[in-house]
């Protein structure tokens, strides 16, 4: 049954294998996207710096030696519990806060529902977490410990932004970042912008990096 | 025999074409080190404006005679020690203009079995040419 003759070969569903291919590529390729622990290294100090003095209780001292073990406030700790002991710590607001930027006096913690203990930390805005990690720290429990610190602040402000405002942090955070770039939405940036800066002048993130002991 | 008819092959030169203009894009430095397993982690954010970006390195070297370990440092096409670092962001400066400097983050790519020592030589080094916004790369692990 050999055919005679055979025109043209229909080539008219190229274009829709092509596009198919290029679809499949488009999709499979996945460009990765950077994403990791952002933070904000400190100034140099100056040579005659006096590094102002911090009350012992309002220091959360974290120390990872080099077998990766953890000591927190010279106990040792697991790296699981570390985020409930940071977060009691942390909301603790047994005293009063800093000073205001306009001059107006520190006040008590109004939205701590910690233990309000007299060894702890007075306030959110005084809470200093300071992790000591040896040379030979494994970078990946750095990591985690890391991570587990900024967890309990996260879990903090979604507290207080669900108390306030009805919705968690990440969402307020997510709105305003929606607004900003949307310009029907014009009205409702400012409004979102004051409810982020709240939000984090209320827990503000404050975990410095010890020198490393070798 | 009558021709081929080739009036699909502008689609396919176009497809190839769409491919490797996304594929080229991807990374510009060839990695000197064993492709770093990054630490998992579930406190992250995403980093934006990629032209400001700039990418320190620090794993295990594929060329075993430049030593064991995994704390080799490589910044561009090298392998290279932490006292080159602020000429490499300096350098990277250079490129963008210049008020967009301060908003320059620098990403590190550090394996899990990195010392921690490294990554202060590193941030040392950052701090003295002021370059305040580092990212530590992860991965995006699951809460538990």
């Amino acid at each position: 049954m050999a055919r005679r003759e055979n025109p043209e070969i229909n080539a008219g569903s190229m274009a829709d294998i092509a596009f198919l291919l290029l679809i499949f590529f488009l999709v499979t390729t996945t460009m990765n996207v950077d994403s990791g622990i952002s933070k904000k290294l400190s100034e140099k100090p100056p040579k005659d710096y006096i590094p102002p003095m911090i009350k012992e209780k309002n220091i959360f001292v974290v120390v990872i030696n080099r077998n990766n073990e953890l000591l927190v406030e010279n106990q040792r700790m697991d790296i699981k519990d570390l985020k409930d002991e940071a977060l009691k710590f942390i909301d603790n607001g047994g005293g009063i806060g800093n000073a205001g930027e306009d001059g107006s006096p520190g006040k008590a913690c109004d939205y701590c529902q910690g233990e309000r203990s007299d060894s702890s930390s007075d306030h959110p805005n005084k809470a200093i977490i300071s992790v000591q990690s040896d040379r030979g720290t494994e970078y990946g429990t750095y990591i985690q410990v890391q991570n587990e610190l900024l967890k309990a602040y996260t879990e903090l402000r979604n507290r207080l932004a669900k108390q306030k405002y009805q919705m968690t942090f990440d969402e307020l955070e997510k709105a305003y970042d929606e607004a900003k770039k949307n310009a029907g939405m014009k009205d409702r940036v400012e409004d979102l912008r004051v409810k982020v800066e709240y939000i984090k002048t209320a827990y503000p993130q404050i975990i410095s990096d010890a020198e490393p002991t070798s | 025999m009558p021709a081929v008819n080739t009036a699909a092959l502008p689609d396919i030169v176009f497809m190839l074409l769409f491919f490797f203009m996304v594929t080229t894009t991807m990374r510009e430095t060839d990695l000197r080190i064993e492709n770093p397993r990054l630490p998992s982690a579930t406190e992250i954010k995403k980093l934006e404006h990629k032209s400001l970006v700039c990418t320190i390195y620090v794993g295990k070297a594929k060329d075993e005679t430049k030593g064991a370990g995994y704390n080799k440092i490589q910044l561009n096409d090298k392998i290279a020690s932490a006292d080159q670092v602020p000429s490499f962001i300096i350098n990277a400066r250079t490129k963008v203009s210049e008020a967009e400097i301060p908003f320059m983050t620098t990403s590190i790519k550090a394996d899990r079995e990195s010392s921690v020592g490294t990554i202060t030589d590193i941030r040392l080094k950052l701090r003295d040419v002021n370059a305040l916004k580092v990212s530590y790369s992860t991965q995006k692990g699951t809460s538990n």
